[in-house]
């Protein structure tokens, strides 16, 4: 059972509670972006072997999105953070420096 | 104005606690920056309780404050008086940016009473019921089986259930067969 920490209501919520939410830090392409640029974001996703940053919402709860970053390869949950940011936070660098050295996801490292 | 009814006419059931549909209950639902003190303010004035930390209830005789999120509160008034708890909260949160409604019709409200009241939910919700772990003065928004639900305990032995009034039935069949005599587990 997945647990992940939620981190605006501080509730450890299981997976029932939870709604996965796709890819953490896309960049979003609207009108007027170029074709390969727009394709990217409608369909270009990682499937990295290790470390991954993803979305979830505590739907069953406090109604909140944010992010965790999770290993696919071995289902570790490394932490979670605030949606209100374009990249992990220095805290969650860390754990991943330490757990994962020399990790890679998309041009993060 | 049409007659306010229970969405379920009053039910209630015997077992391993004593579950009633409770009498009809004010909400306001309250989407605010609840740090700020003038929304502090217009709480205490609207309910006559303060506004709890976080996953905090605090309830008196029907009337209160819940936690629901970090920018949002239910605020329990008699049902008579919502009406004019609304008004005067909305008056009194003036150009603070903030959303109140009225949905004590678009709920349904249940309690349980009786020394397995901690057992019944634990059946139901993904929640560690443990004494210590859950304690009157909480709230936890979670789901019931199949149905998202919310519930904080009065005492040790009594807990209120909010869910959307569409499942009533069924949040109602849910803690009825949850607290079947013949389904004792005895865990806490």
């Amino acid at each position: 059972m997945l647990i992940l920490h939620c981190p605006y209501c501080g509730i450890d919520a299981e997976e029932t509670e939870l709604h996965a939410g796709g890819e953490a830090h896309l960049t979003r392409f609207g009108p007027g972006s170029s074709d390969d640029d727009f394709e990217g974001y409608l369909f270009m996703r990682e499937n990295p072997r290790g470390v991954h940053f993803e979305r979830w919402r505590h739907a069953n709860g406090c109604g909140k999105w944010f992010h965790a970053a999770r290993c696919t390869n071995t289902l570790e949950v490394f932490g979670t953070y605030s949606a209100q940011t374009t990249e992990p936070p220095e805290e969650i660098r860390k754990i991943l420096a330490k757990k994962r050295p020399g990790w890679t996801w998309r041009d993060l490292k | 104005m049409s007659e306010a009814v229970q969405p379920l006419g009053g039910s209630a059931f015997d077992g391993l606690v004593h579950l009633s549909e409770a009498p009809l209950q004010g909400m306001i639902t309250l989407r605010a920056d609840l740090s700020d003190a003038a929304v502090k303010k217009a709480i205490k004035a609207a309910t006559g309780q303060t506004m709890p930390d976080i996953r905090g209830a605090s309830v008196q005789e029907g009337q209160g404050v819940l936690w629901m999120s970090p920018d949002e509160a239910m605020l329990l008034v008699p049902y008579a008086e919502v009406d004019a708890a609304l008004a005067k909260l909305t008056k009194s949160l003036g150009k603070v940016h903030a959303l109140a409604v009225n949905v004590s019709d678009a709920r349904a409200m249940f309690s349980l009473r009786g020394p397995a009241a901690r057992e019944v939910i634990a059946k139901l919700a993904p929640v560690d019921m443990a004494p210590g772990a859950f304690e009157p003065g909480m709230v936890r928004r979670t789901r019931f089986a199949q149905v998202a639900g919310a519930f904080w305990m009065e005492d040790q032995e009594t807990i209120h259930v909010v869910c959307f009034r569409s499942v009533a039935r069924y949040m109602f069949d849910l803690l009825s067969v949850a607290s079947d005599p013949a389904s004792a587990v005895d865990f806490f």
